[in-house]
Parts: structure tokens; C-alpha cells; sequence
């Protein structure tokens, strides 16, 4: 008798306590707009054929694609404002005539950015929703866990989030593209610059422990001499206490420390150096160094522990790189269409990286999908992209083609300063190999088109 | 003592089967894919109902267990291409062992600081996967693929196929779970949880009843961990994070804590709340913000609920309900097949007892069963008094 109740005890708290834990889960911080289509679209003027459901997740009027986004959990502050911006896009695109007059329904569901729950929502939209692709898939270990799916399923795995270079197999799986400029890229073009510019300098590293890490790091060893990074420290992101990597940071004397982390990461390791004393040169990657998202979650961390800082302030000064133009770029066409859709159809959301991002990938898909012609299979869609296609709002090309899958090719240098990202030089591309040179880009960017809607 | 219930349990069992069967051919293959992570759920919880229910531990470490179980089954399916089956009874067996090991050590705690041990464990063992990326494959972890039978043809859906495979394991489950529980070993540990120096003057070896408890129970687990691996076709160290130990122990006590039959209404909730939450979140055009909170929210007060109105349980809410519309099988014996329909015997208090003799047992012991004929134990009235 006794034991039974010492048990329940225990039983009904530890319960009572998971049911709060749940329930406390982090949530996305802004609200946003549904993507909900705006007023009735006319068909498409160039009409020829007659519109037919010609794949799964086709019909007569409308494109449904789908997609698995981090909306809860530890990923989603930032990047739970992807999915509704790409929304906005396609209800911007829906609302002036569609894609050859069909509307695009866009269903992404939380995954929260773990990988089993990954397998199962991607499993329901295939499966049971029947879309025609998945798109903006997001998360390296969260994708990863659906790629093989996808690919035996034949379903076209486009333009996933996340800039591991595991998206560039076109011999193994030919279903899936990368968009966004990949780690390794990234980190040639971000080493390149740290080795011309803190020559002589002790650099530490500070990276996740996953692909995404890795393949940055890979990167940045091919461009920074070994003898110069005093410090390889690592985090996972299920572990908040980074305090002991930013200590050895700290003891190893890096002055300069170059980042590949999450927003949240990015803002811990300046949190845990400010309590140190220690503000070494930040140069963190473009994922998570968006200013406005690292501000607000500097604030937001900040107080959680009592304290009150500036975001603008403390994100000054770090170094970044950007392959989109940068937000302030008021001239930049892309900016200001971007912004217009923005404002129209996601007025809630923050104008921020993590938006840009949303509506430019939401652009290059529509893109695509005109590419693949008036009545497209699925495998229209693949060989449309594999032909190459169009630059579009990134400063740099893509590198598309049936044996590269591989996005954006370059980057210029930014650094951040009060809140806004600033270019810095021009925009560089290079290769995934360790030898390929980083070049100064000759080409020029693409201006948006006027409608704001992409030419087939 | 078994002549009557076995076959009532085989035949529970056998039109679960049925069920499971025309359920998988008549629905989508998303479905399917739901109730093979129904069954999975099932197996774990089913495991941990009984460790808690029946022989008073608690363990929050239960996740760990179904990461131990689901990496036995991709190292074993990547490295040697092993079958199915085989790596379906290796990995029990590995995870048996891993009991084994914790369960010598949680036989000597008892409530808060077995919870905690187990919970250290929860967090901790994940971890390793980190630790030794080249083994485990780091945080993106390592691939399963199993294909379905060729003799099913080659049109067969792989997800109906995952569904009969978790299923059958669930329910084999289920049945060896039910039949101990009423051998000679559940009466021990129902005896020792009751009271352990009563039990061990009654010649009970409290020490190996508790440990073969935890060896059951993080069997189950690593039967759940095989499974899992193999519908999700991933094994990940972000599926085996702390919520998962707790998502397993928030099943046995929804469902009703020390019921077999409880573990699977546990399980539906865990499975199909959120999904439903997020159909019908998303169906109503709430802004993404809201509705992407709705399913935790709903989980949250599904718990709050159950807890409120049926503090035994769905299970002993089910129970309560039916005792309310008058059907009792507690006199006559006769029960009928189907699980939802299954009324509980001892329906009508006889004397009164604790609430967790109430709690437990339940399920375990086949409704109709009479009671007198089980050795020693205590009369279970359906509705608890004195404590509250």
C-alpha cells in the first residue's frame, strides 16, 4: 500500500510535468498570413493545349506541392518564417494567373526537425495528400532521413533547405536538388577571406556536429592554413550548454572565430563570450547570421537570463556572406518585388533573411515548374531543372545540370552593422573540389521581372 | 488456472489480427504507415504498463532502450544484410541483456531516484551516437532499408507490408505480456510491489522479480526500436531524444496504467492526436503559427482530461462506462472478442482497496477471469475508495 502511492507520486508528476514540457514547446515567434490563394486568376493568354491532370498532385486548376518545415521546436525561430513566405509568393503568383493558369497549393507541416517525425509527415504528404513534389524540404538530418523515399518513390525532391552538399548525387539520387549555396562552397569563399584578412591571426572553429558543420569545415580547410586554427570546438543542437567549447575557444587565444551554426547557436556563442570577457572577430555563415532574427533572439536569450542588451549591438561587426542581395538594397529589383509580395500576402512576418529566402526559393520553383511545360509529368519537372536553369534572384549562377544537382555557385562577403547585412567586395563563386580557385564572378545580376512573375 | 483465459486472450489476439488486416487492405498506404507506428507504440508501452503497472518501477529511460534496439537493427541490416525476423530477435535479445544491466542497478532504487536514474539514462545513452559518429553515423545516423517480400508481388505497398510486420510483432507481444502476467512470475511481482517484505517471507526472490520486470519491459522497447527503424526506414539520435522516454510513460498512464488494453488506447492517442490536431488546424486556414501549436496544445489537454475525468485511465474510463450501462461479464464469465467491447469483470466493489490496485492489473488479467481462482490476489473493484 505504501509503495503503491510512493509510486503514483513520481508517476503523476513526472506525467504532469512532461504534459507542461510539451505544451511550453518553443513556438515560431511571428505570426503569419495563411497562404490562402487571392482572386480568381484568368488562364494563362498562350493557351494551346487543353489543361489536364497530368501527374499526381496535378489537375485542370491547381498544383499541390508539399513540404516538411521545423514551425516548432529548436530550429523553428527564423526558419519557421520560410514556409509562409514561399506561401505568399505562390499566392502572389495564384493570384496573377498562376502557373500556365493553375493554382499552386502549397501544404507544409511541422516536423519540428526531427528526423522520425520527418519520415512521417513526408510520408502522409506522398502518400496520402498525393503531392506532385516535395519542395523546400528543410533541415540536413530531417531531409536526409526522406531523401532515399523520395527518390524510390519517384518523387521529384526539389530545392531542399539546407546546404549540404549530399543533395548533389544525381547518380543515386536523381530526384533531389540542393538551391541555396552549399557549406562547402561557403566555407571556401568565408575561409578565402579570413585567410587574406586576419593573416598571422589565431582562428578557432566553432561548428555543428552534422554535414552541415562538416561540410563548411571542409570548406574552410581548403582555403585556411592548417597552422593557423588554434581551436576546433562543436556543438549538437539538442544541447544547449556551449559554455565549455567557448571556454576552450577562449583559452586557445582564437582571436578570430568562424561559426557554421544556427541562428540560435550563433547567438549562444556571443551570449557565452560576452559572460567570458571574450568578444572575439565573428565570421559566422550565412545560415545563421541573419541580423534581424540574430538580434531578436540576442534580446530574447538575454532576458531569459536577467539581462538586457542591444541585438543591433552586439551583431555588429560580424562577418558574413550573402548569395542573395542584400535586405537594405532598396534599388535591388528583386528586393523591392520581394518586399511588395511580402507586404501584401505576410505583412506579419518580419522583412527578414529567413523571408528573402522563402519567397526567392518559392520564385526559382515557379520558375521550374514553367520550365516543365503546360502538362507536366513528374519527371518533366526533374529533366526541366537537369537542362539548366536561368539566373535568377541569386547573385551568382546556378549549377544545375544532369550531372550536377548542386544550386547557387557563389557569394559575396557582408558584414553586418546596425542590423542591416552590408556587401563587401564583389560576389565570388567557386566549386565543391579542394582545389578549385574562388574567383571574382564576371557575369552581372538578372534584374526581377516586371510582373514579378518569372517567363516561361 | 489458464484453461479458460488463454484462449480468450489467443482470440483478443486473433481478431486484432483480423482487424489489422482488413484496416491495412481497405485504407491508404499513409495509414498503413500509421498503424505500424500504432504498433510500434503499442510494443513499447505495453512493456512499460507492465514494468510500472504490475511490478511498481518506473522507468523514463524506456526511449533509451528503443535507440539500443533500433541501432542493433541497422548495424546488423548494413553490416551483415541480415533478415528481418533475425534482427527482429537479436536486437530483443541485446536490449534484454542492456535490461538486464540496468535492471540490477533500478532493483535497488525505488521511486524519485529510479526515475531519475532511468531518466539520466534516457538522456544520456543518445548521446553515444554523437560521441562515435563513425559507428552510428553522428547526428544524420544510419540507414535501414527493408523492401517488401517478393512472393507479396511487386506492386505489394511497402507501408501495408511494415503494417502487418509491426502489427503481428505487437500483438505476439501483447499475448506473451498478457499470459506472463497471470503466470506465477506477474503474481510475484504484483506481490512485491504490494509489499516486498511480505512477498519475500512468502519465499518471492524480490531482487530477480523486479530485475526480470526491467528485462521484460526494455525488451519490449528494443522489439519498439527494431521497428521503428524498420517503418522509418532511419535510425537518428533525434528520435530517441528524453520526449520519447516521456511520450512512452504519458501512453501507459492515458491509456491506464498496468493494462495491456490501456496501452493501446495510450498509443492511438500519442499517434493520432497530433495528426488529427494538424488536420484539422490546418483545415480551418489558421495562420501557420497557431496551427503548427495546435497538435502539442491538444496533446497537452487530451492529458489534462484524462487525467481529470479518468484518473485511471481511458481504460478504466472504459471500464467505468460500461459498468454504468449495466455491462458486466464479472458474474457470468462471458466476454466478447473485440477489444473496444471487452468489459472488465470485478466491476462490482467487493472490498474496499488502494487506487493503484485499482490502476493495475487491470487488462493484464482478462476480464471475466474470476478472481478468486488467481492465487492470492486482491479483489480489484473498479471504482477506488478511501484514497484520493
Amino acid at each position: 500500500m505504501k509503495r503503491s502511492t510512493r509510486l503514483r507520486v513520481p508517476a503523476i508528476a513526472v506525467v504532469t510535468t512532461a504534459a507542461l514540457a510539451v505544451a511550453a514547446c518553443s513556438s515560431s515567434s511571428s505570426p503569419s498570413s495563411s497562404s490562402s490563394p487571392g482572386s480568381s486568376s484568368s488562364p494563362s493568354s498562350s493557351s494551346s493545349a487543353a489543361l489536364t491532370a497530368s501527374a499526381p498532385g496535378i489537375t485542370a486548376t491547381t498544383i499541390t506541392i508539399g513540404s516538411h518545415q521545423p514551425l516548432t521546436g529548436p530550429a523553428a525561430p527564423g526558419y519557421s518564417e520560410i514556409a509562409p513566405a514561399s506561401a505568399a509568393y505562390f499566392a502572389y503568383v495564384n493570384a496573377n494567373g498562376g502557373v500556365y493558369g493553375r493554382k499552386i497549393v502549397y501544404k507544409y507541416l511541422d516536423d519540428a526537425y526531427n528526423p522520425t517525425t520527418t519520415a512521417t509527415v513526408v510520408r502522409q504528404l506522398v502518400l496520402q495528400d498525393n503531392v506532385y513534389a516535395i519542395f523546400d524540404g528543410l533541415g540536413t538530418p530531417t531531409h536526409l532521413a526522406v531523401e532515399s523515399f523520395l527518390n524510390a518513390q519517384k518523387i521529384p525532391d526539389v530545392f531542399v533547405a539546407s546546404g549540404c552538399d549530399c543533395w548533389n548525387q544525381p547518380s543515386t539520387d536523381p530526384e533531389t536538388f540542393g538551391w541555396q549555396l552549399d557549406y562547402i562552397r561557403e566555407g571556401k569563399i568565408l575561409g578565402q577571406y579570413v585567410a587574406k584578412h586576419f593573416a598571422g591571426k589565431k582562428i578557432g572553429y566553432f561548428y555543428q556536429d552534422d554535414e552541415f558543420g562538416m561540410d563548411g569545415v571542409k570548406g574552410l580547410d581548403d582555403e585556411i592554413p592548417h597552422s593557423m586554427v588554434v581551436s576546433r570546438q562543436t556543438y549538437v543542437p539538442t544541447n544547449v550548454n556551449i559554455a565549455p567549447a567557448v571556454a576552450a575557444l577562449r583559452a586557445s587565444g582564437a582571436q578570430v572565430v568562424v561559426s557554421f551554426s544556427i541562428p540560435a547557436f550563433t547567438a549562444l556563442l556571443k551570449l557565452n563570450g560576452l559572460k567570458l570577457g571574450y568578444s572575439p572577430t565573428l565570421v559566422v555563415s550565412n545560415v545563421g547570421s541573419d541580423p534581424i532574427t540574430l538580434g531578436g533572439l540576442l534580446e530574447a536569450f538575454a532576458k531569459q537570463g536577467g539581462a538586457t542588451v542591444n541585438g543591433n549591438q552586439l551583431t555588429a561587426g560580424i562577418i558574413t556572406d550573402g548569395y542573395l542581395p542584400t535586405l537594405g538594397d532598396t534599388t535591388n529589383s528583386w528586393i523591392a518585388l520581394f518586399k511588395k509580395v511580402h507586404d501584401q500576402y505576410d505583412a506579419k512576418a518580419p522583412f527578414d533573411g529567413n523571408v528573402l529566402y522563402g519567397e526567392a526559393v518559392a520564385y526559382t520553383f515557379v520558375q521550374a515548374m514553367l520550365m516543365a511545360g503546360r502538362n507536366p509529368t513528374r519527371a518533366d519537372l526533374v529533366s526541366a531543372i537537369n537542362a539548366g536553369m536561368p539566373q535568377g534572384p541569386a547573385v551568382a549562377p546556378y549549377a544545375f545540370s544532369s550531372t550536377n544537382h548542386s544550386g547557387v555557385t557563389g557569394a559575396y562577403i557582408g558584414v553586418i552593422n546596425n542590423g542591416v547585412l552590408v556587401q563587401e567586395g564583389s560576389v565570388l563563386t567557386t566549386d565543391t573540389s579542394a582545389t578549385g580557385p574562388v574567383t571574382t564572378y564576371s557575369g552581372s545580376e538578372q534584374p526581377a521581372p516586371a510582373s514579378g512573375i518569372p517567363s516561361p | 488456472m489458464t484453461t479458460r483465459s488463454l484462449p480468450r486472450i489467443l482470440g483478443a489476439a486473433l481478431a486484432g489480427a483480423v482487424l489489422v488486416a482488413i484496416l491495412s487492405i481497405k485504407l491508404n498506404a499513409f495509414r498503413d504507415y500509421q498503424i505500424a507506428e500504432i504498433a510500434v507504440e503499442v510494443t513499447a508501452v505495453a512493456g512499460l504498463t507492465v514494468l510500472t503497472g504490475l511490478s511498481g518501477q518506473i522507468s523514463l529511460g524506456n526511449g533509451a532502450f528503443m535507440a539500443i534496439g533500433a541501432y542493433t537493427t541497422a548495424l546488423l541490416q548494413f553490416h551483415l544484410n541480415w533478415p528481418l525476423i533475425a534482427v527482429l530477435v537479436v536486437a530483443a535479445a541485446v536490449t534484454a541483456v542492456a535490461g538486464a544491466i540496468v535492471g540490477v542497478a533500478a532493483a535497488r532504487l525505488y521511486g524519485p531516484y529510479l526515475a531519475g536514474a532511468t531518466l539520466l539514462l534516457g538522456v544520456a545513452l543518445p548521446y553515444l551516437a554523437y560521441v562515435y559518429p563513425g559507428i552510428f553515423g553522428g547526428d544524420q545516423g544510419l540507414n535501414v532499408t527493408y523492401t517488401a517480400p517478393g512472393f507479396l508481388g511487386v506492386n505489394f505497398p511497402l507501408t501495408r507490408w511494415q503494417a502487418w510486420v509491426c502489427s503481428a510483432v505487437a500483438l505476439v507481444t501483447l499475448v506473451l505480456l498478457a499470459n506472463l502476467g497471470r503466470s506465477r512470475v506477474g503474481r510475484n511481482w504484483r506481490a512485491v510491489r504490494d509489499d516486498e517484505v511480505a512477498a519475500s517471507l512468502a519465499g518471492v526472490n524480490v531482487a530477480r522479480a523486479r530485475v526480470l520486470a526491467f528485462v521484460v519491459s526494455a525488451t519490449c522497447a528494443g522489439l519498439a526500436g527494431a521497428l521503428l527503424a524498420f517503418i522509418t526506414e532511419l535510425v537518428a539520435p533525434g528520435a530517441f531524444t528524453i520526449t520519447l522516454s516521456i511520450a512512452l510513460l504519458t501512453g501507459a498512464v492515458i491509456g491506464g496504467l498496468g493494462s495491456l488494453l490501456g496501452a493501446i488506447w495510450g498509443s492511438l492517442v500519442i499517434v493520432l492526436v497530433p495528426t488529427y490536431a494538424t488536420d484539422v488546424a490546418t483545415s480551418h486556414g489558421l495562420s501557420s503559427s497557431v496551427a503548427s501549436n495546435i497538435p502539442v496544445a491538444a496533446y497537452g489537454v487530451v492529458l489534462i482530461l484524462v487525467m481529470l475525468i479518468f484518473p485511471q485511465g481511458i481504460q478504466g474510463g472504459v471500464q467505468w462506462l460500461l459498468g454504468l450501462v449495466g455491462i458486466s461479464s464479472a458474474r457470468t464469465g462471458h466476454t466478447a472478442a473485440t477489444p473496444g467491447a471487452r468489459p472488465a469483470s470485478g466491476e462490482v466493489p467487493s472490498a474496499p482497496a488502494s487506487q493503484h490496485e485499482a490502476l493495475s492489473g487491470r487488462g493484464v488479467v482478462p476480464p471475466g477471469t474470476p478472481r478468486l481462482t488467481r492465487g492470492g490476489d486482491p479483489p480489484e473493484p473498479q471504482k477506488k475508495e478511501g484514497t484520493q
